[in-house]
């Protein structure tokens, strides 16, 4: 399993701006490149990632080649109420991780 | 074009220097973390930014499965890291009694697998030998480096020494031209910084990942169009073990980032 750092707020207080940030271990292997013999080297990255907050859908994120290894992901959303925010990383090759982190609002 | 006639104009004005084979004075030591720019000291000083904890996460991991024919994890002899591997990494590269000369913490990573695991080496650079030393090295983070004072380091240290202030090359230039002499200048948009290892294994950028020392000084070597010596080469130890030694007292940073 691929390891990930998040960095969510424990506590914030109803309404505030809290900031969310990710890091995902991951080559993002462009498919542009090629061997010392001339084969390519095939395409291997994170196509998509997404953030739901109790359920809902808050943050979503497609990624393209060009975008450097172990994706960090920063992004900002209001602290509603208490629970959990659900990461999901989808890739090339079958790649799929999850991650979660609990917050309380208080 | 352009950059590439930088590079060679920036390598002239450093050439036509003499080498003055000063040592940096103690109070002008800088860690590589004072050349860089606020945004990568915040990712280095951030450990959910820095890149570099994937490594130490995955090491953490590796540190408690077990390997080898003995089926014995890291854990099972040293126990906890965060106690027992506090301040290792400041003493290496240290003397290992049974080859008569220093070796390196990816070494004796190895030796133990060797030894004590009855498992196969891990090949240097590999993701779990840097995920292992990113993770014991970090346990010395703050403490100072105090390697390179036993007393039957000192002739390495003076070979690392040597090789440190010895021109070689087709551009005929020693490590000490450009981190001894010119420090505070910088090669094409780079800064010279004083050759300070205190955050390996550390996320390069422009390698996208972790690397250790011996990668770094095999890439100047290349740098300056001389034959790199291989990983593993004593010649490499004695040179970690110099600069290492040249950075005592400084904290440890690992895992550093660096541009």
């Amino acid at each position: 399993m691929a390891p990930a750092l998040i960095n969510v707020p424990r506590k914030a207080k109803r309404g505030e701006i809290i900031e969310i940030k990710t890091l995902m271990s991951h080559i993002m292997e462009t498919g542009y490149r090629h061997t010392s013999t001339g084969e390519v080297v095939p395409r291997d990255i994170i196509t998509s990632f997404t953030c739901r907050y109790n359920g809902t859908e808050i943050f979503r994120a497609d990624l393209f080649p060009a975008i450097a290894a172990n994706p960090f992901i920063t992004f900002f959303t209001v602290a509603t109420e208490s629970g959990k925010f659900d990461f999901e990383w989808i890739g090339d090759k079958g790649f799929a991780e999850t991650a979660s982190a609990a917050i309380t609002v208080e | 074009m352009k950059a590439a006639r930088v590079i060679v104009m920036a390598v002239l004005l450093i050439a036509a220097t003499s080498v003055r084979g000063d040592e940096i004075r103690p109070g002008e030591r800088r860690s590589g973390l004072s050349f860089m720019t606020p945004e990568t000291q915040a990712m280095q000083n951030d450990d959910t930014a820095n890149p570099g904890m994937l490594w130490v996460l995955n090491g953490d991991a590796l540190w408690n499965t077990k390997a080898g024919a003995t089926g014995k994890a890291c854990a099972d002899c040293h126990d906890d890291a965060r106690a027992s591997m506090k301040g290792v990494a400041a003493r290496y590269p240290a003397f290992d009694k049974a080859l008569g000369r220093p070796v390196d913490l990816e070494q004796r990573i190895n030796l133990c697998r060797a030894n004590h695991q009855e498992a196969t080496p891990l090949p240097y650079e590999s993701r779990e030998l840097l995920a292992l030393t990113a993770f014991v090295a970090q346990q010395s983070r703050d403490l100072p480096i105090m390697s390179g004072t036993e007393p039957q380091l000192a002739p390495f240290v003076a070979k690392g020494r040597e090789l440190f202030t010895q021109r070689q090359g087709q551009l005929n230039l020693a490590c000490a031209n450009c981190h001894d002499d010119v420090w505070s200048k910088h090669l094409a948009g780079s800064a010279i910084t004083q050759a300070h290892p205190t955050g390996y294994p550390l996320y390069r950028l422009e390698w996208q990942s972790l690397g250790s020392l011996q990668r770094r000084l095999r890439g100047c070597i290349t740098g300056i169009r001389a034959q790199a010596y291989d990983f593993g080469a004593p010649e490499l130890v004695e040179l970690e073990l110099y600069l290492m030694s040249r950075a005592r007292g400084m904290p440890i940073e690992t895992p550093a980032v660096r541009p």
